[in-house]
């Protein structure tokens, strides 16, 4: 049997997901000194943005993944398995907008829509068909917040976890869309071909 | 100005058309030589047609008039085309009755995905022919015609579209609108989602245990012996099927208690095949026994249809890590 290849989300989940792999006995000292290498042979590791993970564990190019249930919701297309909630990387996905009376609520009383900027526009517009409001959403890559203080949009969506970001920029939480945690996700022809080998992981990963 | 194809279509250049076929002759005439005569239907079906079954995945995506208004629906498979066959051109035929396809299907695809409109099938049926010995012979045809694919590590999970909600069903849990979101948390393979609802639905920590341990059972022989009362009946029919296979066979089987099949038509044993050198599943299969019922002939039946592009990049994939491991 071949040994599993997990794929580790840089980024945010990067050092709680080494210290768990740290504790299932996967050796990570490589993979902390290295910064600019991607593939940990020996460890069984690659490494990448966590909006990746799902692109390689669906292909089978990696057998596990890890990543944010925000990654997962706005990819929800992909034939995945999604094993355990890790219970780190705790954040949530909100509707924000700047302080005072709220823009986006005026905006679609007055004008039948609101403006949404949002890194993550499926979940948005799922969110706001769900919610029966009309909402205009503009997809950027980066740095949100500036958004609405620009007018480019009235409202963000976007994944707090502490609530600083927003706050800095004079934004406040008017809505939480859904929360969300690392997850660890499995390609289905890996969980059925590699599955004792899976299912160790999963005991050790139980047992902590 | 170049023109283009639709997304999810390809055109498909001598080098590797020579390949297929090649491939596709070998499986033909392990078709032929186990007695499944092959037959073509046409690609377009009325849509009242497909309306009979209860489609889910196999929904027709693609839908046209003719010039007397009728709606007619790209075949999105070959079961119920075949279905409709048996009832129409072989009515009172004496079963069982043994037929193989090599045809395109046609599905709708999500954008930026590499999914295919269009692919192309090869597949059997065999109508009236009950469990387990129907089941078994469709299993060994299906190792046949991989052999003679080419292919040397695949494996096909076996599993039971009847297990689970005979499962939800004895544990007193008969309200559809909660059966379909818990079934649809198995279908996603969301096993965290799975979590949640099983856990809403107030039962006994083993039991809500059990819901939560079988669909992420899967291995050799050994998973049937430790299934607990509710599961007998489905783990007796999983091993009435194993033990009539060939050893050979047998070898391939891998149970798998989470496989639950999208296609709606699935009664009782539903299977998968999965090779290492391919990240998704290159054939599926199952017993589908209500189907012919549909349409007028009440026979008991089994297929499988293997997508023939798929099969290729694992022979690929296979040949590839074979030549590699043959370097000094």
């Amino acid at each position: 049997m071949t040994r599993l290849r997990i794929a580790v989300p840089r980024g945010a989940l990067f050092t709680e997901t080494l210290a768990l792999l740290d504790r299932l006995g996967i050796a990570t000292e490589e993979i902390r000194e290295n910064d600019r290498k991607l593939l940990f042979e020996d460890a069984g590791i690659i490494t990448m943005r966590p909006s990746d993970v799902p692109t390689y564990v669906e292909a089978g190019a990696a057998d596990l993944g890890i990543t944010g249930k925000d990654v997962l919701l706005e990819q929800s297309e992909r034939e995945l398995y999604e094993l355990v909630d890790l219970d780190y990387g705790h954040c949530t996905m909100v509707l924000a907008t700047v302080a005072g009376d709220d823009p986006a609520a005026e905006a679609l009383r007055r004008l039948g829509a609101m403006r949404i900027a949002t890194k993550y526009p499926r979940i948005a517009t799922r969110y706001f068909l769900e919610t029966g409001r009309q909402a205009e959403i503009v997809e950027v890559k980066g740095s949100v917040e500036l958004a609405p203080l620009t007018g480019l949009a009235e409202g963000i969506v976007d994944l707090t976890a502490s609530g600083a970001t927003l706050r800095e920029n004079g934004l406040v939480v008017r809505e939480e869309i859904v929360r969300s945690t690392a997850r660890l996700i499995a390609n289905p022809v890996s969980h059925k071909l590699q599955a004792s080998a899976i299912d160790a992981l999963l005991e050790r990963l139980h047992a902590l | 100005m170049v023109d283009r194809i639709p997304s999810g279509t390809r055109d498909f250049l001598p080098d590797e058309m020579r390949e297929l076929r090649a491939m596709t002759d070998r499986i033909r005439a392990v078709f032929e030589r186990t007695g499944y005569g092959e037959v073509y239907t046409p690609a377009l079906e009325y849509e009242t047609t497909y309306a009979r079954s209860d489609m889910h995945a196999s929904r027709p995506a693609y839908r046209v008039f003719d010039e007397l208004g009728n709606v007619l629906v790209l075949r999105s498979d070959m079961t119920v085309p075949i279905a409709r066959l048996v009832a129409t051109r072989y009515r009172d035929a004496e079963p069982p009755l043994r037929f193989s396809y090599f045809a395109h299907a046609y599905r709708s695809v999500r954008p930026q995905r590499g999914q295919s409109r269009e692919f192309l099938q090869a597949g059997i049926e065999l109508i009236g022919a009950e469990s387990p010995e129907g089941t078994a012979e469709v299993l060994s045809v299906l190792c046949q015609a991989l052999d003679a694919a080419g292919l040397e590590t695949y494996r096909i999970g076996l599993g039971d579209a009847s297990l689970y909600p005979a499962l939800l069903a004895r544990f007193g849990i008969n309200d559809a609108d909660r059966q379909e979101r818990i079934l649809t948390e198995l279908v996603n393979g969301d096993f965290v989602g799975l979590q949640t609802e099983v856990g809403a639905l107030g039962l006994s920590a083993e039991d809500a245990e059990l819901l939560l341990r079988v669909p992420q059972t899967r291995g050799g022989p050994e998973v049937l012996k430790t299934l607990p009362g509710p599961l007998e009946s489905a783990a007796t029919g999983m091993r009435a099927v194993h033990d009539l296979l060939a050893p050979a066979v047998a070898g391939r089987i891998i149970f798998d208690l989470g496989l639950v099949r999208s296609l709606g038509y699935y009664t009782g044993a539903v299977f998968q095949v999965y090779d290492p050198d391919y990240g998704v599943p290159i054939g599926i299969g199952g017993r589908y026994d209500e189907l012919l019922g549909q349409f007028g002939r009440p026979l008991p039946a089994v297929g499988f249809a293997l997508n023939v592009e798929r099969l290729h990049i694992a022979l690929t994939g296979e040949e590839r890590g074979r030549s590699r491991r043959q370097l000094p």
